[in-house]
Parts: structure tokens; sequence; C-alpha cells
């Protein structure tokens, strides 16, 4: 049961780095092929340096709109058929209202502010949960990680509960703690706890045998190898747990909020959908996605300033 | 006054009993790593009795001794170098250093891995004063001393890369920097040249040799080339097929290190008369693996 626990299933460091690299990475295009491109004109001709420096310039500005361009090629598309197929009558416009009517909802409850208070209500939920998760998990996962006689005591117990799905245990949440914020802040803490906890596990648990052999070799003693080798070689790994919690945190609210709320977006959906203001549900679906991008966004820096050292492939 | 005195009485003493004796003077030189029939067993699972890796291991490295050590590929090689460096414990027998038994892994010894074990979060600078750091060395002597380590191995300007900014040669040159870094006394390096490509292996090689003649540290540098071995090693300790025993000790003598040593006929002999002895133990290794399966 101990070494089940080895792997974080399903959340393997590298693929998840791979995943958030391609949300924000630009990759070469933007300075890259400037230096073959210049080559090029250099061997061509004499080229004035001033020249030669203004086309790089432009080529370069060049290469990021044509990148810009094909990123937000598909996101127009989806826009346009959104106005589109609802006014020629292709969907249903009571159902799927075009994109203007959406923004027009969207604009009126920003304006009489009503989204900024069920917006702050669905943020203050799901950070106070993350951020609970972050300072639990972590010191436990390094815990487990790295003592054995840890592990094997709360394996058994952390097997169990990992295979019990947060949202099993939500009516036990609201039954306990009331229908109020602090049952909504545990389920999240409790989902997010999951991939931070394993991926701090399998961070400090996968760590190089031989790295942790050359720092031996220097006389290093248990505490300080855990402080120097250890815990730096997880951050990546961490991190990758981080990002994946941070993403959990606005899912699994969402879910509460729909089961029982007064406020957050969640609520503010449902409560659209039964009332059949249909363009305001679109509108609360269209926000919740622009959090949970802007979240990831953020993390996604975050977590680069903090391995900056890994081979960038 | 009684100390002062003493110390000059002893002080004197050794060299004019050398000379007067007239021995030469190889056989004064200071045994440094003393191993003495060394043995090393492993538990392996699913196995009924342990397996041997090293068996009897004799082998007496001096102060100051370049010594490189060759062997049939599973004969143990590693083994030894782990056991000097204190990272495992012995089986059987006892390794002195200076006369005091290894009891587990300290700053007097260095080991340079085949695998460039540098730590992939610090950069070439941050690497090399990781021993210093664990020495407790104040922080700005760390640096300085970094920088004179990192220039010595000829990597001045490389400081803030990280490693998988760096070549395989240039990681290999940071992984020996650091552990000159922190002033062992000992060198254990295993393979450390393996990967490289030819010419820079050449380089590296004449600089460690340049290295060890400023610095005289004693140097066991375990080796599959033979050329290598005879250039770099004034010693070069054969191994036998596990489990690994020193099958015999060569002293290379050249007149004269001037010039290009490869092209000296006796480099020619003493790579013959290693590789005839390696050549026996090579076949009883590759006939042991077979039948081992
Ligand atoms: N931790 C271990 N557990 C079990 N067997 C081991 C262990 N370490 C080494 N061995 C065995 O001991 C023998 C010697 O291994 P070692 O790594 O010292 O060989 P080597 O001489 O360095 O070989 P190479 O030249 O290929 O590096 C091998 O047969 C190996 O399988
Ligand atoms: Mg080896």
């Amino acid at each position: 049961m101990a070494d089940t626990l080895a792997t974080p299933t399903g959340h393997r460091p590298r693929t998840g780095a791979a995943s958030g690299a391609d949300v924000t990475s630009v990759p070469g295009p933007a300075s890259g092929p400037a230096i073959p491109a210049t080559a090029t004109t250099a061997a061509a001709g004499p080229v004035t340096p001033a020249r030669e420096g203004a086309r790089r310039g432009w080529r370069a500005a060049g290469a990021r709109a044509a990148l810009w361009l094909r990123r937000s090629l598909a996101l127009a598309l989806l826009a346009a058929a959104w106005e589109l197929l609802p006014r020629t009558g292709a969907v249903d416009r009571v159902f799927v209202p075009p994109l203007s009517e959406v923004l027009t909802a969207w604009y009126d409850l920003l304006a009489d502010g009503r989204l900024l208070e069920h917006f702050q209500a669905s943020l203050v939920r799901s950070l106070a949960g993350f951020g609970l998760a972050i300072v639990l998990a972590i010191p436990l996962g390094l815990a487990i990680g790295w003592y054995r006689p840890v592990a094997d005591f709360l394996s058994p117990v952390l097997e169990l509960f990992r295979n019990t799905s947060a949202v099993a245990l939500l009516p036990v949440f609201i039954l306990i703690f009331g229908l109020g914020e602090p049952s909504k802040i545990i389920f999240v803490l409790y989902a997010c706890a999951w991939p931070i906890l394993l991926n701090t596990i399998g961070g400090v648990r996968t760590v190089e045998p031989l790295l942790i052999k050359s720092a031996r070799s220097m006389g290093l003693g248990s505490l300080r190898l855990f402080r120097k080798v250890i815990l730096p070689a997880a951050v990546p790994t961490v991190f990758t747990g981080i990002r994946l919690a941070g993403a959990y945190s606005i899912l699994v609210l969402l879910f509460a909020e729909m089961v029982g709320a007064k406020a957050g977006l969640g609520y503010l959906i449902q409560d659209a959908q039964f009332s059949f203001r249909i363009p305001e549900m679109y509108a609360g679906i269209i926000t919740i996605s622009v959090l949970g991008l802007l979240f990831n966004l953020l993390l996604v820096s975050v977590e680069r300033r903090f391995s900056t050292w890994r081979t960038s492939s | 006054m009684t100390i002062a005195g003493h110390r000059t009485a002893s002080g004197e003493a050794s060299p004019v009993t050398a000379v007067s004796i007239g021995v030469p003077r190889r056989t004064l030189v200071h045994t440094k790593i003393d191993v003495r029939a060394v043995g090393k067993t492993f538990q392996v699972r699913g196995a009924d009795r342990p397996f041997t890796a090293l068996e009897g291991v004799d082998l007496a490295v001096h102060e100051g001794e370049f010594l490189t050590l060759v062997g049939p590929s599973g004969c143990g090689k590693s083994t030894l170098l782990d056991l000097i460096g204190g990272l495992t414990a012995p089986s059987g027998g006892e390794i002195l250093i200076d006369g005091r038994p290894v009891t587990g892994p300290g700053l007097d010894r260095g080991v340079v891995f085949q695998q460039y074990a540098l730590f992939p979060w610090r950069t070439a600078l941050a690497n090399i004063e990781f021993g210093l750091e664990a020495k407790d060395v104040p922080r700005r002597e760390r640096r300085a001393l970094a920088r004179h380590y990192i220039e010595l191995v000829g990597l001045a300007g490389f400081e803030q890369r990280y490693p998988h900014e760096l070549s395989g040669g240039m990681r290999q040159r940071i992984a020996i920097a650091r552990s000159l870094a922190f002033d062992p006394d000992v060198l254990l390096m295993d393979e450390p040249f393996a990967a490289l490509d030819a010419q820079t292996r050449e380089s590296l090689q004449e600089e460690l040799l340049r290295i060890w003649e400023k610095t005289g540290k004693t140097i066991v540098f375990i080796t599959h080339g033979i050329d290598e071995a005879v250039y770099l090693g004034r010693r070069v300790a054969v191994m036998t097929s596990r489990p690994g025993r020193i099958k015999k000790v060569i002293e290379v003598a050249f007149g004269s290190r001037e010039g290009d040593l490869r092209a000296d006929p006796r480099f020619g002999e003493y790579r013959h008369e290693i590789w005839t002895l390696l050549r026996d133990e090579v076949a009883a290794a590759q006939e042991q693996e077979r039948t081992l399966g």
C-alpha cells in the first residue's frame, strides 16, 4: 500500500510541465529565426548594420503577429459561429443566444454590481481552500515522502480517502460544517490537497539517487541533505501539483455552489438557468472560464520562476 | 620551548636517516589509502546466498600518488570506490585513510562520478560552492574559492550557466572543480571521461595531470581505457573478474614525461602488458555473465 502512493498517478511532472507550457510559451519564432535570416542577407550582399537591424526588427514583429494571428484564429472562429448560428436559426436562440446578447448580459451584470459580488464570493472560497491545501499538503507530503515510518503509518488511511471522491463527501461536509462558507472551503481544500500531496510525495521519492549519493559523499547529514538536495529537487514536481490544484479549486467550487449557496458564480449560473435568464447563465460560464484561465496563467508563471533550471525542451 | 625543540628534532631526523641509509625516496612515502583484505557482498532479492562483488582486495595508495584502476566490467571497481568514499561499508576487511579506519563519507575525500552528478537547480558556480557550504566556509570566501576553481578548469565566463546549458565535457569539469574546491586530500574518480569524445578527453586528461602536479592530491582513477590508465597513472592496478581482487599493480615509469608520451615505445609495452592481463579476466567475466543468465 505504501508503494502505491509513491508515484503520483496521473500527475506525472513531465506531462504536467508540458501541458502548462502549451498555454503561454512562445516557442522561438519571436527571436529565433532572426539569426539565420541575417546570415542569409549578409551572404547575399553588403547590408548596412542599421538596415539589417531594422529588417530584423520587422521580421521579428511580423513573426510575432503571425503567431498571434494563428493562435487567436480558432477563438475568433468560435466567436463568429456563436454569433451567427443562433441568428441564422441553425441553433435555437432561446437555448443558445448570440454572443452579443451574452456579452450585453455580462455587461449588465457587471454594471449592477452583481457579477462582482458573485465573483468575489467564489474567489474567496477557492483561494481559501486552495491556500489551506498548500499549507497543509506540502509539509505532510514532505514528511510522508522522506520518513518511511510516517508513510507506513498514514498510507492506508490516505489510500482509502484518495479513492473517495470529494463530491461523495460534500454531503458529509455540509452535514458537519453547515451550509455556510466553512463546508465549501473544506470541500475545495479536500479536492486540492490530493494533487499537491501526491506530487510532493512523488517529488521527494523520485529525487535522482546519484544526486543524493553525490551530496552524501560530501559529508551532508540527513537534515542538510533534505534542505539542500531533496527540497530543491522536488520543487518542480510540487509546483505541478499546485497548478493542478489551482484548476481543481475552481472546478469543484462551482459544483458546491450549485448544490447549496446563496452567492458565487456557480450559484449565479444555476439560478440564471432556473429562472430562464439564459444570456446571464452564459455570462457566468464565460466568467468562470476566464477566471480559470487567468488563475492557471498566474500559476504557470510562478512555476516557471521557481524552476528556471529545468531543461526547456 | 620543549615543543619547539621536539619539533626540530623530529623534523630533522627523518630526512637524515633517509639519506644515510640510502633508501630510494619512493619507499619512504606515506600510505594514504590502505585497503586491507576488503570484501563486499550484496544481498540480492530472490537469491538464497549473498552476491560477492569483492573478495580479499589489498591495495595501498601512496600519498600524492596518481593510481589508475582497470578491470573488466562488473568486477567491482565502482564498489571499491564507494567503499573508499565511505558511501557503503565493507562486509569484511578494513580501509584506512592516514591510518584511521573509514567510518563514513567525509570532506577529506572528493568523489567524481561517471554521470556528472551536478545539481541541476544550481548554476555552475553554485555547484562548485556546494562542498564549501557543507564545510561551512563563509559566503564571501566561498564565492572567491568557487571562482578560482572555475578558472582552474578553464570555465571562467560560464559561472551563471545551469548544468543543462553546458556540454558534457564542461559539466564534467564543473564536477571536478566542485571536488577540488573543498580541498580534499584524496580524489576518487569513477570513469570521469568515459562519455566524452577523444579530443575533449585528451584535453581534460592533460588538465587533470596539471592540477594533480600543482596540488599534489592523491588520486584514484577508474577507467576502461588502457591508454588512459597508462597515460595518467603512475601505477596501474589491474583487477580480476568478479569477485574482484587486485591482480597486479604495474609501475609506470618513463624516463621523462616531456613530449608525446603515447609515441614512447615503453608506452606500447605497458599497454600490451595490461592488455594481456585484462584479456583473460574479461574472458572470464563474460563466461561468468553467460552462466549467470
Ligand atoms: N547495490 C547492489 N546490489 C547488488 N549488486 C550490486 C550492487 N552494486 C553493485 N552490484 C554488483 O556488484 C558487481 C560490481 O559492480 P560495480 O558497479 O562495482 O562494477 P564495476 O567494476 O564498476 O563495473 P563497470 O566497469 O561496468 O562500471 C556487479 O556484478 C554488480 O551487479
Ligand atoms: Mg563502475
